[in-house]
């Protein structure tokens, strides 16, 4: 489903990821884990196509395109979601009016037809409860005063609208307590299907338990240096990342 | 959410100034210069009574004797105004009692327009479309107002100020320069002295107006100054919505607007002005396009007397404008809504002024200035208390939201207070479209334009919501198309 082979990316003069090699078949899950610097969110902005994240080498297949030749919004089209870290304040746009223009606009990118207002309307508001979003702050402005937890719910809920073909989690846990966690994971988990890949990129084991990957991979100075099952998760927890740093040099 | 999918699809439509086009109509011209011999022909083409015509000439001493102004923030190639042609009117073919009877070439105009779909409508007479009273103005005339006959049912009066001048001269001579007196300033002056046409309003004491009024201004003749004049008076009690809105052709040359509009509200009355100015911008040059110097002002005369402005300027490749109230009557309340989008090589100096001068009265000021390309966008305002004023309130709030690195806001805000317990609040911010934002709405889905129209209209909202339903989508549209191409 994604194939990433020797992906080389600079963001100003420095080079962060250094000939990375990554493949995700369809209905797995993956974690990228790895210490601060590693180059971990630059991996999820240089495959949604942010902007001054120039890729100097290096192949990113995505269901048999070319994703690095692809437009961001086309990327988004394609079916590629990349939950933020720290999701943007839309001012003076309702959460409603900023999902629905999204989809709509995906929607006429891939050729179908719009979603009504009254289709879109009856889904949100199902996939609003089982997140526990209540209907009112989707009216308010997307994201604008929203607490962390808030603003994670409405990523989940923003995937499980537009339903994305492949999920790049960016350290969706961080700012999140047990409870709202758990209400994120389990929308994660919902998600998780045959045709699905997902990406989740984490500094911490916790939120493996939650949403648990078939692999993980570890990601040291731009590069994969060690994969494995799901005990690596555990491994790190308990030794951290010291033995890997080595590796990378 | 219907209207930014609308926004969305024209500003995939739409690559350049949509009202762009010239109509081949035959028209009628004064001589081309201004004298008095010119005010006369204007006068004299009227039918004007014999005080109307001293006005102008007075109008015109005046002008001779007064200095273009030069304070505002924009620069433009001086106007040669003895270049200019004061009178061009569609000829007629024949007085007209109805709609039918207008020249059809001239009703197609109004339909390639995209004026909104009711107006439309409304022009082309079908019976079934919602009332919305229009007064259509083509360069120097009015060709049509309808609904005229209904509105005078309720007592409303609604023609062109040509024809209030022969049919209601007792009103119109009493309110006629009582807020934008002659002197007031130069483009003021010379307006006085050779305006055509424009709209007159009345409406009688304790009447709400029965229907939205609009006006809809073209430019079409070549090297013709445009001056209308609009006199809208509310009398005790009563209410009226007005809009109008504005186009031109591309052409060359720049073209002159100057305009007058004066709102008088009497006791407990209550006058909401809204404009959609789309006035072509000129090319991405700063070639041609519509040099927009307006005085607009209103006299809450009345006690609990309200005013509301409301604007959205998208065109003119220099914009000159204040729309500005005086709070004369005590619990009198003045408001400003302000959008003004400038792309381009565009400037745009503009803002209002809040004139306390009656106890206790209120006024509010929303500024949202959009600038992009290598344009320059001023907000320029004026809130003063009178020593009589006590207990009057502002609540001043200035955005600016710039768009690439090329282009300029600027706040100037002036506040005087002459009273100890006057409360005045000015808040203003300067931001810049974030890239992030950007790079997450199109991570979503949207294309660069679709995100930036979203973002633009987001930080807009504020003020597209004080305007009637069927301009705020209007205006949402036209926002977007103002920027396209504005990010490179």
């Amino acid at each position: 489903m994604l194939s990433i082979e020797n992906l080389t990316v600079f963001v100003d003069t420095k080079t962060i990821l250094k000939g990375l090699n990554l493949n995700v078949p369809a209905g797995e899950v993956h974690a990228i884990m790895g210490p601060n610097g590693a180059g971990k969110s630059t991996l999820g902005y240089t495959l949604a196509g942010r902007p001054n994240y120039e890729v100097a080498q290096g192949a990113v297949d995505f269901n048999g395109e070319d994703l690095l030749e692809m437009e961001v919004h086309e990327r988004a089209a394609a079916g590629l979601y990349l939950s933020f870290q720290y999701p943007l304040e839309i001012p003076g746009v309702p959460a409603l009016t900023f999902i629905r223009t999204a989809l709509n606009a995906q929607r006429k990118l891939r050729g179908e037809d719009e979603m009504s207002a009254p289709e879109f309307l009856k889904t949100t508001r199902e996939l609003a409860k089982t997140l526990k979003i209540d209907m009112d702050m989707l009216k308010r402005p997307l994201n604008v005063g929203f607490s962390g937890g808030e603003k994670k719910r409405m990523e989940v809920l923003q995937m499980a609208l537009l339903k994305p073909k492949f999920l790049i989690l960016d350290e969706t846990d961080s700012g999140l307590d047990i409870d709202a966690l758990k209400v994120v994971s389990d929308g994660v988990n919902a998600l998780r299907a045959p045709d699905r890949g997902m990406l989740v990129i984490t500094h911490y084991q916790r939120l493996l338990d939650h949403i648990k990957p078939d692999r993980i991979h570890i990601l040291v100075d731009g590069k994969i240096v060690h994969s494995g099952g799901p005990e690596l998760a555990l491994e790190l927890e308990a030794h951290g990342y010291d033995r890997y740093l080595g590796e990378a040099a | 959410m219907a209207a930014v999918k609308e926004t969305i699809e024209t500003v995939q439509k739409l690559e350049t100034y949509e009202h762009g086009f010239v109509s081949d109509i035959e028209m009628e011209y004064a001589p081309k210069g201004l004298s008095a011999d010119i005010v006369r022909f204007i006068s004299a083409k009227k039918n004007e009574p014999e005080w109307m015509l001293e006005y102008r000439l007075a109008a015109f001493e005046r002008w001779q004797s007064m200095d273009e102004p030069d304070w505002a923030k924009v620069e433009y190639q001086k106007v040669d105004y003895q270049d200019l042609y004061y009178y061009a009117a569609p000829k007629p073919k024949a007085k007209l009692n109805s709609l039918d009877e207008v020249d059809p070439e001239l009703l197609a105009v109004y339909a390639k327009l995209g004026i909104p779909l009711k107006e439309q409508e409304v022009l082309a007479g079908v019976a079934s479309a919602p009332k919305y009273a229009v007064d259509a103005v083509f360069d120097s005339v009015s060709v049509v107002t309808t609904f005229k006959d209904e509105l005078k049912k309720s007592g409303v009066i609604f023609c062109a100020i040509s024809e209030a001048l022969r049919e209601y001269p007792d009103l119109v001579r009493q309110y006629l320069g009582s807020v934008v007196p002659v002197s007031d300033n130069y483009f003021a002056a010379l307006n006085a002295a050779v305006f055509s046409d424009g709209s007159f309003v009345y409406v009688p004491p304790g009447v709400r107006c029965p229907m939205e009024l609009s006006t809809y201004f073209r430019i079409n003749a070549e090297n013709t100054g445009q001056f209308e004049r609009t006199l809208i008076i509310a009398d005790k009690g009563a209410y009226v919505s007005y809009l109008e809105g504005c186009t031109a052709p591309m052409r060359d040359e720049n073209q002159l607007h100057a305009a007058v509009v004066e709102l008088v509200a009497l006791d407990d009355a209550e006058i909401k002005y809204s404009t959609v100015q789309n006035w072509y911008p000129g090319d991405a040059e700063g070639k041609g396009g519509i040099y927009n110097f307006v005085t607009k002002r209103a006299d809450c005369r009345g006690a609990r007397s309200k005013v509301s402005w409301t604007q959205v300027e998208t065109g003119s490749a220099v914009t000159w404008k204040y729309p500005s109230c005086i709070l004369r009557g005590d619990e009198s309340v003045g408001e400003f809504y302000s959008i003004a989008v400038t792309n381009g090589m565009q400037q745009a100096d503009t803002g209002t002024k809040m004139i306390h001068l009656g106890k206790n009265t209120r006024s509010r000021i929303i500024s949202k200035g959009v600038s992009a390309g290598k344009s320059s966008n001023t907000y320029r305002g004026l809130v003063s208390a009178h020593a009589k004023a006590g207990g009057s309130r502002n609540f001043t709030q200035c955005d600016s939201l710039l768009i690439g690195k090329t282009c300029a806001a600027h706040t100037v805000p002036y506040v005087e207070s002459d009273t100890a317990t006057a409360q005045f609040e000015h808040e203003a911010t300067t931001t810049r479209l974030s890239e992030d934002q950007l790079f997450y709405a199109m991570q979503r889905g949207l294309s660069q334009e679709e995100a930036v129209a979203l973002l633009v209209n987001g930080f807009v909202r504020d003020v597209l919501q004080e305007l009637p339903m069927e301009f705020a989508v209007e205006a949402q549209k036209l926002v977007a198309i103002s920027l396209e191409g504005s990010v490179g």
